[in-house]
């Protein structure tokens, strides 16, 4: 690690670990809930930054994998079930599992036909939830209980949950980076630089994209188990199409296959938005611009101002 | 006589009515340089392809080392010990040229499902991978993204990158294209170097390239073989000279 990584690192843990007592201290909680929600959709784009950034695969349905994991924790929760660790682990397993068959088919395809089919899917998955009157169909449920962790941790506090959304959100980059670097990682990303070459000498790329496909479902799933306690509601909005590009963008915002451009991507998205939403109601006519000045001027992202940050 | 590595029977691939190749034999003993050459069109390319496992035949058998091959695709051949180089340089741009050698090593060193320790903190991949790069000449030069590197340059990488999976037989398709004479020599001073080593079907237009390298050399008109044998018996056969229209060989 260069030394302008870990300075960088070091002020942005800081910052984050400082923020409840500072919005305790000048009484505006909303930020607390900004940046908790901030650092929840940073493990949804860091899972898809492992496929698209690192593998190449533009999934355009990632939010199927959001709503997954948030209608496990809202589902199981409508049926009694609070535990924290099975709704959690439901969620994770499940979305890991529709990963697998999603993942099966739409790999085989590339191009705009794996940006189409992976939209197809999460649209079926949305519709499915529409038509679910059980749960609330368009309208969605209220989760009248928080996961429970055996006591542990009291996601009702807004401090508790902020920290555990701090320690999952670091735990989730890391790791990405982790694998991003690894034998596995390697493999990923020279598929993705050079497909034909891989093949020549001697990888058959398809099995190490769907291992990743699966890993970054997984993740996101957890994301949307988190997402569910966030709001304490679950609608099939959390799988609509432009919750996908919205994770797309912070991906490409942050920077493509950068370790903390997540992150920065997911802050500054949800800022800003927020930001021109207090100022103006057509704060989208506003916000649309911008998006498309900054993938135009900043061709590798927020990640890509920091020295040194971008991985070799 | 050395054991046959490489055995080719009435190989066939047509693109239409185009006859591409047209029943091609081959035999490439182990351990020998074999050149292939042929006028523009012949189907080289169609040929090194059906070798490589990119394009299936629509006839014909591929035997390497004893066993059939023809129906493996190009991933299999490469674990079997057939490694192709590319016309077109073909390697990792925005990898540093270690990478790209040790991406070569990792892709023979047992499976790639490790997930946690760094690749490049790896001794067992880097070692390998930099002990290439200084046999093709290229350790200076291991940090340097490969995007970046000469175009002769680029093609030593590809050569090391090739030598990296350890084929039993090398397939190089026209490695001294595009080369400056400086580049050229050193790449045929390269390949020299591997004479006898390693068996190599080496396509090429470089007529230098060809009669410094080859013991035996195939000669390909219009999806056929016509003639096989060594550089002089080449130089000196008619119907060769017919099919290069009186071009020095």
């Amino acid at each position: 690690m260069t030394r302008a990584r870990i300075a960088f690192w070091t002020v942005l843990v800081t910052l984050l670990v400082l923020l409840p007592p500072a919005a305790a201290a000048l009484q505006q909680p909303f930020y607390l809930d900004l940046v908790r929600k901030a650092m929840i959709f940073a493990i949804a784009a860091a899972s898809l930054n492992l496929i698209l950034g690192y593998g190449g695969l533009v999934s355009f349905g990632h939010a199927a994998y959001l709503g997954i994991g948030g209608y496990a924790v809202g589902v199981l929760a409508f049926y009694g079930t609070t535990s924290g660790w099975l709704q959690w682990g439901v969620a994770i397993g499940a979305s890991a599992l529709v990963a697998l068959a999603i993942g099966a088919v739409s790999i085989r395809t590339s191009g705009i036909y794996f940006i189409m089919i992976t939209l197809a899917f999460t649209q079926m998955l949305y519709y499915l939830g529409i038509s679910i009157e059980e749960y609330g169909g368009d309208d969605g449920m209220r989760i009248k209980t928080r996961s429970d962790f055996s006591g542990l941790i009291d996601l009702g506090d807004p401090v508790a949950f902020y920290y555990l959304a701090l320690v999952l959100m670091l735990a989730c980059l890391f790791l990405v980076h982790r694998i991003a670097n690894s034998r596995f990682g390697m493999v990923l990303r020279a598929a993705k630089s050079n497909e034909p070459r891989s093949r020549g000498i001697g990888y058959s790329p398809y099995a190490y994209r769907l291992v990743a496909f699966v890993i970054a479902g997984a993740m996101c799933g957890l994301a949307g188990a988190m997402f569910a306690n966030h709001t304490a509601y679950i609608t099939p909005e959390f799988m609509h199409w432009t919750r996908s590009g919205e994770i797309m963008f912070m991906v490409i915002l942050g920077g493509i296959a950068s370790t903390a451009g997540p992150l920065l991507g997911a802050l500054v998205l949800l800022v800003v938005e927020t930001l021109l939403a207090g100022w103006t109601e057509h704060w989208q006519a506003i916000l649309g611009p911008l998006l498309v000045l900054s993938v135009l001027f900043f061709r590798r992202g927020l990640a890509g101002m920091i020295p040194g940050s971008r991985d070799g | 006589m050395a054991e046959t590595v490489l055995e080719v029977r009435g190989l066939a691939k047509s693109f239409g009515a185009l006859r591409a190749t047209d029943g091609i034999d081959l035999d490439v003993r182990d351990g020998e340089t074999h050149a292939v050459i042929g006028p523009n069109g012949a189907g080289k390319t169609t040929f090194i392809k059906q070798l490589s496992g990119e394009l299936h035949p629509d006839a014909g058998q591929v035997r390497f080392a004893g066993e059939d091959i023809t129906a493996l695709p190009a991933h299999r051949r490469s674990r079997k010990g057939l490694a192709r180089s590319f016309q077109i340089t073909s390697i990792y741009r925005d990898f540093s040229a270690l990478d790209n050698v040790a991406l070569a090593v990792q892709a023979h060193a047992g499976h790639s499902f490790r997930f946690w320790r760094p690749a490049r903190d790896d001794g067992s991949l880097t070692e390998p991978a930099a002990q290439i790069l200084q046999r093709v000449g290229l350790h200076q030069r291991k940090n340097i993204l490969a995007a970046n590197l000469s175009h002769g340059e680029q093609r030593q990488l590809e050569i090391a990158m090739v030598l990296a999976t350890r084929p039993r037989l090398m397939l190089l398709d026209e490695p001294v294209a595009g080369m400056g004479s400086d580049e050229s020599q050193r790449m045929i001073g390269l390949l020299a170097g591997l004479k006898g080593e390693k068996t190599v079907v080496l396509v090429e237009h470089d007529m230098d390239a060809v009669f410094s390298l080859a013991d035996r050399i195939s000669v390909l008109v219009y999806g056929r073989i016509i003639a096989t044998g060594t550089p002089a018996e080449i130089r000196a056969n008619a119907e060769v000279r017919a099919a290069y229209l009186g071009e020095d060989l």
